[in-house]
Formats: C-alpha cells, structure tokens, sequence
C-alpha cells in the first residue's frame, strides 16, 4: 500500500475552500437572479395593470399537448377503454401540460431556455462551473493523496456527494433550464463541503480492510449519484407545491406573494420532469440495493441481513417505488405524489446524515470520533 | 364499489331499497369485493408505504437475530418497557407476525394484479393494433401531410409507404382499407414496456422465494480458530450453528480448514496510526479427509468457498497461551486463550477457567494488552495494536466456578458469586502482571500460572445459502424489467390518407402515448421526417417526368400539423 502523500491531502483542502468560497458567490449570484427577477416581474405586472388586463407580455406557455378527451370523442373513445379496466397506468397518456392560461408564469413549461437573459443566473452558472472544477480538483486530490477513491469516510462521501450534486446539476443544466433551482442546489451543496469539513473532518488514510473492495467503487458511487438526482428531485417536489399553492391563491384572486416563483415552471410541467428524473434514480437506487447485497454476501456472508442501513435503503427504496406507483393511481398524482417524492428524499439524509453517524451497524465507517 | 351502493340507498331511501332488487353480495360476493380492494392499485400503494413505515423500528431497537446480546442488554436495562417492547416483537421486526403480514399482503396484492394484467397483455399482444380513430386530431400528437399531384402517389401507395416507416421504427402494423377511399395504417409498439413491468413484479415474488429457500435449506454457524487449530465441517466443529427449517446434519460436508498463519498490517503513518490496513489467513484446506492438502489465502471481502459453503473472515484477536497449575502442581489448564478486543489497540477481554484445579477451583479474569503502557497513576493501558509489550492483567479467584451442574456458561464471563478472590488491585496481594515467559505463584497455595506465549485467532462465519443465486438470477430480471417498464413506451400511431379532388395526395397522423411518455413528440416529429424523406426521395425519382407541373409552394408540405388543416382534409374527401 502506497504510503499517503501529505502534499495532495494538503492542496485537497485548500481546493475545498477556494471551491466553498466560489459556490458562495455563486449561491449568492442565483439569489441575486430571483431577487432581480421579482423586481422586473412586479413591474411588468404593473405595466400590464395599466395596459387593462392584458396577459403579461412575458407569458410564453404554449400548448405541447393535447389533452384526450377520451369520452366525449366517437371513435376515440374505444382506444382509452380497450381491455379490462385495470388501475395501472395502462391507458392513461402522461398528464399533459396545459397552459395556465394566466400571467402567473414567465417560465417555459418545457424548462428549455427562452429568449430571456437573465446576466446574474449566468454569473452564477458560470462561477458554478469553476467551483464545481475547483471542487472536483479537491475530491481528485484526496483521491489520489490516499491512493484510492475518494469516498472511504463521512468526511469523503460528504465533499465528494457535494460535487456530485452540483456537477448532475450542472449537466441538466445543458438540456433544461432549471436555474431556478440554483439557490436551493447550490446552498445544499455549501452546506455539505461545511459539515465535511467542519463536523466530519478526517485526514486522508487508508481504507480498512472491510471497505478494501472494488464494490466500494461501484456501489457507493451510484448511491452518492442516484442521491444527487433525488437532491434536485426534492427541490422540484417543493418547488412544485409552493407553484400549487400559490396557483391557488392566485385563481381565488389573492396578491402574489411569491413573484420569484413566476421563474419557476408550472406544477404540472414539474412534476413531470420531476417523475423523469426520479425515474432514473430509482433505478440507480435498485442498484445501489443490489449491489450492496453482492458485497454483503462477500463481506459478511449473507446478502440481506436488516443492518440499519440496509433498512434505510431499503424503506427509501418502498417510498420512491411508492411514489412511482402513486403517479398510477387516481387521486394519488400531483400534490401527493411530491410529498412522497419530498418524504423519499428525507429518508436519505436521514440515512446520509442519521445512521451513519448515531446509529451502530455494520456501515459504521464514519471515521468520526475515532 | 358494490357495497357503498348499498348502504347509500339503505340510508336514503329505505323504501325503495326494498322496492329494487339491490346486488347481494353473499359469500362469494364479499370475496370478490375484498380481493378487489385488496388487489386495487390503492391498497397496493397503502401497504407498500406501510411496509416503509413497519421497516423503521427494526432500526431504532436491537434486533436479536443481528445482535442478541444488546436485545438482552436492553431487557435488563429497561425491565418496564422492556417486555411490552418484546411482546409486540419490536426485538424481531422482520419476522414479526405483523411485518410478514404487511409483505404477504402486499405480494397477494401484487399477484392478484400482475395474473390478470398478464392475461390481458397476452391478448393485447396476439390482438391487432387498434381500429383507426375516426377524428385523428384528437390525438395528443397530431400532423397532416400533402403529396403533390406531380409525385403520382395514391392513397394506397401512400398507405403502404408509412406501413413502411412505422415499421422501420419498430411498430406492428396493420393496413386497413388498402383500395378504399380512405385507407389507413394502425400501429402500435412498445409491448416489452408492460413484460418488463410484469417481469419486475413476478421477480419480486422470485426474490422473496428465494429468501425463504435460503432460510428453509441453508445453515450457517460460528467458530472461532486459533492459529494451528483445524475446523472440520460437521455440527461439533461449530461454536453456534443455526440451522434453516429443513436442515439435515447429513448435507454438511466433511472438509477441513487449519488457520496456518495470521498476519495482521496496522497503519503506521501519522493521520490514522494505528488502524488495520490488511488481514491474511493462510489456511491448509482439504475438500474431504482424503484429499490432498491445499494452501489457500482468506481475507476479508473475500470468502474461501469449500463444500458448497463460504467461508468468512469476520473477526480477529489474540489467543495468549497460558498454563494454570492448582495447588497440588498438577496442570490445570494449558493452552491459548481468546480474548475478546474491545478497541482499535485490542486491549482485550480475557477469562481463564480450571475447573479441575484442586483443592479448589481456579479463575481468571483480566485484560490482555498488546502494548503495555503506564499512565501516570501507575494503571497499565494498552497503545497499540500490535504485540510490541505484551502484557496479561489478571485478577485471580478460587471456589465454586458453576461449571458442575452441567448448565452452560458463557466463556467469556466469569460468575464471581460463588468465588472467593485471591489477586486484585485493591487486594494486599495485587493484581497478577506477567510478561510472556512469565509466572506467578497464587497466594495460599492455591497453584500458579505462566504467560507461555501468543498466539492469534480468527473468527469465522461458515454460511451456505441455495436461495442466493436465485435471488441473484431475479434480482437482475427484477431490474431488466424495471428498466424496460420505465424507460421503454408504448406508442399507438395510425395515419390515414385520402385523395384531393385536385390530385393532391392528403395524409394525416395521430400518436397516441400508453403510460408515461414525454418524447411522443419527439416521436411524432421523427415520423413526421421519415414520412418527408420517403415521399421526397420518391419526388427525386420522377422529377425529370413533371419539372414543369410544379409551382415551388407545392412541395412536399412541412406546414404543421393544426386542426385546421385536418379538417380539411376530412372535408374535401
């Protein structure tokens, strides 16, 4: 075993805090977007108040789907109602997304990116960026100061589930524009590099002979990965009820008290996206699970055994297949459905943050107080 | 469903319940009423966050079958509630009555929902794609086509192009009407979507067999081996062995394991000082008595398979040799001793009991410590790991052990009830300290004892489980199915075609999603492409023929697809 390079773990550290700091900035950069952007909207509403209820100009929803209105329609009406009627989601075509048909959003409904520039969302990607690459210099020094992955501790499944996070963030930034979620990714990811190092610190050593596995390698990191999908998942869940709320309160002719929220898309169009990405995180779950069965029959000789955290993944397993289920079923869809969703990724810092650290089992590899 | 009808118009309207003649359930109606609900997709849903919420106790209280010694530990620690927590099983969550019964409905539930979902997929598929809607553009995707005159395509050709095309991406399709007037096409794909859900939902069931073929037919068992020391697999050699429901001592096979050598690496760099870095055994291993000898290397996460069993290396420690003469100088007790590690420098447990020791009975209770170091009050403790000092501290007493009687005791405690002690660190005569080599007469004559040297032990956890390849083989179907229910989709597409009075050739399509489907459009555009392409490449083919039949706003149109321009098609046809 290669002895471990006191040089690397230093500049890791020193990465960790030029990359905490950058994030800093850029968390404040994406405040400073849905600050800006409440402004302008207030105005804009304002403008159209005068322009005698008109729909603000900015309003861009534009109708995707078609809904299928499946009774009423001769001749359709025999495809929905083919074969028995079973409750699955057999039949039903994905819940289109609709317009609003009120100002209550600039945002796309297909999360694409508009015409619209807003300066301080790009500063705050593009800073993203360059801490995510401080970031991810840090994690490979760690790595490669320990002559191993990087994701042997709390401290190091802490900083490294941080970049994971922030770099699944960033290449769904490619595709959709979700800078939206911006404030909440990159606070989370803030908040995990401080309580890495703050709470979990560890100096970089070698792994003990239990986690000496190749399955370290593949299990942990489609957790750590499966986690971050779930991260923005939570924040779209969340985001999704507020937009539910605040739909209501504004068809019962409320005042809007959440003007950043015209940023966000509909309801509908994020639970949508939401129930896509948890689609594959889901499956990156069975796979953490079944993986983690493999090594426990290599390491401990049995591939289920109910180790608390072998519980917790197991119950955060029941809750998304729940969820996934509650898309398909009648009067299970939106609101409940994102609590699910919300409840699902609760249990995972419980299972992150709880059990690894409070509870005893056979996943004790904290390295904290030892 | 039924029975709400009922009770509603009983509560309503008493009089005419007795008037109509109301559905009565019986017997049998009441089973098909509750297998309904109970295979209702709600239900479904209900007990599979029920079975989240039932998993949480088995982590918030020790569980026995992982760690019977903090259950017992707890029992005395909190004798109120210790009991009442006992008696609703919260020390066996996971073969609690009330657990199994969340998970057994569940999968009743789940069965009664995948056999007849099966069926009707099975129809579904040896069915042919769905009759033509007669108003496409209700489709949620929905686009309409003209073929100029000049490109002599006919309806029924046209037909035939986008059975093409809809085949090349993977539909079945169906040519309905192929001369009439209007002829269409109906295609459907993407049936492996529901066998995968099916898949992932029958394999779920495999898994669960699988579980209880493990815990009918598998055995596993502990035993604890002393460098030099060999294990033979019959039911003696086992320390503790539990054994499944349908287990016979026949199906162990006699092979035998000696613990040569264990080494031991800690880490001797300044951030982790001290931690294991690697554990080796080298062990001698014989297939059966008669077999030739073998020299095999066991290590953690990875286990020796022997005999159709694995082998585990599942703990370590020290193993001092110790020799306990009584008081006539005869040898009492001769041989290593485990010693069970308490922290990561193995300051570890030890009891040694001379049970033959006369005139009275002789133990032993105390520390061994790898590294013997002072503090400042004098208190020996151990630094480190490895056996750079070793050191046995030992309290000594002589009386009744308790061994007599025939019950079993646990080795590593020592009943001082009935002993009365002779060293101790408080006694007059002190505590025993032996380096190796070292002995210490007893006070009263009651016998002596030497630290003959060291040794190393390992535990080992012998397991052999059928169910686990199966659960393996349905565990990866599990998830093939998975994959294909969730990402694979199933797609219904139809296009019809008709001839304008003015020699155009009008078509228009629809798609139509089952299940969750976001890139429908995508879908719908592609085809839309390849539609294009077909009839484009055919207006190549023949572009000498008619150049000048062709205003240039009569090309292959790639206008998009609106209600408007379908209803014209249905108008002017």
């Amino acid at each position: 075993m290669p002895d471990i390079n006191e040089t690397f773990a230093m500049f890791s550290e020193r990465f960790m805090l030029l990359a905490g700091i950058a994030y800093a900035i850029a968390f404040i950069a994406f405040a400073w977007d849905l600050v800006q952007n409440s402004k302008t909207t207030r105005t804009v509403l304002e403008q159209s108040r005068q322009a005698a209820m008109s729909p603000a100009e900015g309003t861009k929803a534009v109708v995707t789907r078609r809904i299928p209105v499946g009774a009423g329609a001769s001749g359709y009406a025999g495809i929905e109602s083919e074969g028995p009627d079973l409750d699955g989601p057999e039949g039903r075509a994905e819940r289109p997304t609709v317009p609003s048909g009120s100002s209550a959003h600039t945002a796309d409904d297909s999360m694409r990116y508009g015409p619209q520039r807003r300066i301080p969302a790009r500063v705050g990607v593009a800073i993203t960026v360059l801490a995510a690459v401080v970031h991810a210099c840090g994690v490979l020094f760690r790595g490669l100061a320990a002559g191993r992955v990087p994701w042997g501790n709390m401290y190091e499944f802490w900083t490294t589930g941080g970049l994971v996070v922030a770099v699944v963030f960033l290449l769904v930034l490619t595709r959709r524009d979700l800078r939206f979620l911006g404030t909440f990714v990159i606070g989370l990811v803030l908040v995990m590099l401080t309580a890495a190092s703050v709470v979990f610190w560890t100096p970089a050593g070698h792994l003990v002979p239990a986690l000496q596995s190749y399955w370290l390698l593949i299990h942990v990191s489609i957790a750590v990965m499966s986690s971050a999908l779930f991260t923005l998942t939570f924040a779209m869940s969340v985001l999704q009820l507020m937009q539910f709320r605040r739909d209501a309160a504004l068809t019962a002719g409320k005042a809007d008290r959440l003007p950043f929220m015209r940023l966000v898309p509909s309801a509908l169009s994020l639970e949508n996206m939401a129930y896509r990405i948890n689609a594959i995180a889901f499956v990156g779950w069975t796979l953490t699970l079944m993986f983690g069965s493999i090594w426990a029959e290599k390491a401990w000789g049995r591939f289920w055994g109910w180790d608390t955290k072998e519980v917790w993944t197991f119950i955060i397993w029941v809750v998304y297949a729940g969820y996934l289920h509650a898309r398909a079923t009648r009067g299970w869809t939106g609101t409940r459905a994102a609590w699910l969703s919300i409840v699902g990724y609760l249990c995972i810092v419980f299972n992150f943050a709880i059990v690894n650290v409070y509870f005893s089992g056979l996943h004790s590899y904290a390295g904290v107080g030892s | 469903m039924e029975k709400t009808t009922v009770t509603t118009n009983k509560t309503q309207e008493p009089r005419a319940a007795s008037d109509a003649v109301l559905p009565r359930l019986g017997f049998a109606g009441t089973l098909r009423w509750a297998w309904r609900q109970l295979t209702s997709m709600r239900t479904a849903l209900f007990l599979l966050l029920l079975l989240a919420v039932a998993a949480v106790p088995g982590s918030l209280f020790p569980q026995r079958p992982s760690s019977p010694s903090v259950v017992t530990k707890y029992l005395q620690d909190h004798p109120d509630s210790g009991p009442v927590l006992d008696w609703f099983r919260l020390f066996n969550v996971y073969s609690s009555p009330w657990f199994s019964a969340i998970y057994l409905l569940l999968f009743i539930s789940l069965i009664g929902c995948v056999i007849p979902r099966a069926i009707a997929h099975y129809k579904a598929i040896r069915s042919k794609p769905p009759r033509t809607p007669s108003r496409l553009s209700r489709l949620p995707e929905y686009g309409t086509l003209q073929i100029p005159a000049s490109q002599g395509v006919t309806a029924g050709q046209a037909i035939k192009d986008a059975a093409a095309v809809l085949k090349s991406r993977g539909y079945r399709v169906d040519i309905r009407d192929a001369d009439g007037e209007r002829p269409s096409v109906g295609a459907e794909r993407g049936f492996l979507r529901e066998v995968g859900n099916l898949l992932f939902h029958t394999a779920l069931i495999g898994v669960l067999i699988a579980l209880a073929l493990g815990g009918l037919f598998g055995y596993s068992g502990q035993r604890v081996l002393v460098e030099g020391d060999t294990f033979v697999n019959t039911l003696v050699g086992y320390d503790t062995f539990s054994p499944g429901a349908n287990f016979n001592a026949g199906d162990l096979d006699p092979y035998s394991v000696q613990l040569d050598k264990f080494e031991v690496k800690f880490d001797r760099q300044k951030a982790h000082y001290g931690q294991p870095l690697d554990f080796t055994a080298t062990m001698t291993t014989k297939a059966s008595p008669s077999s030739t000898a073998k020299k095999q290397i066991l290590k953690v996460n990875d286990p020796l398979a022997l005999g159709g069993t694995n082998i585990y290396l599942v703990g370590n420690g020290y193993a001092p040799v110790v020799t306990v003469k009584d008081g006539t100088g005869k040898i009492a007790f001769q041989g290593p001793v485990v010693s069970v590690p308490t922290d990561g420098a193995y300051t570890s447990l030890l009891v040694i009991k001379a049970p033959d020791a006369k005139p009275s009975q002789l133990g032993f209770v105390g520390f061994f410590l790898p590294t013997a170091v002072k503090d400042g009050n004098g208190v020996a403790f151990g630094s480190d790991p490895d056996p750079f000092n070793p050191q046995l501290n030992l309290n000594s007493f002589y009386g009744d052990l308790g061994l007599d009687k025939g019950q079993p005791k646990n080795v590593f405690t020592l009943d001082t009830s009935k002993l009365t002690q002779l060293n101790g660190r408080d006694l007059k005569a002190g505590g025993i300290v032996l380096g190796p080599g070292g002995s210490y007469t007893l006070p009263q004559g009651k016998g002596s004892i030497s630290f003959d040297g060291l040794k190393r032990y390992v535990a080992l956890d012998i397991h052999h489980d059928p169910g686990q390849v199966w659960a393996l083989i349905f565990g990866v179907s599990a998830l093939l199915g998975l994959v294909g229910s969730l990402f694979l989709a199933r797609r219904r597409a139809w296009v019809r075609t008709g001839m304008h009075p003015d020699g155009r050739t009008m078509v228009e399509y629809g798609l139509l999603a089952r299940g969750e489907d976001h890139r429908l459009a995508a879908e719908s555009a592609a085809i839309r492409k390849l539609l294009e392409k077909a009839w484009l490449a055919a207006r190549t083919d023949s572009a000498e023929d008619n150049k000048q039949a062709e205003p240039t706003a009569d090309r292959v149109s790639a206008a998009s697809g609106t209600a408007h321009s379908a209803s014209k098609v249905s108008k002017d046809q």
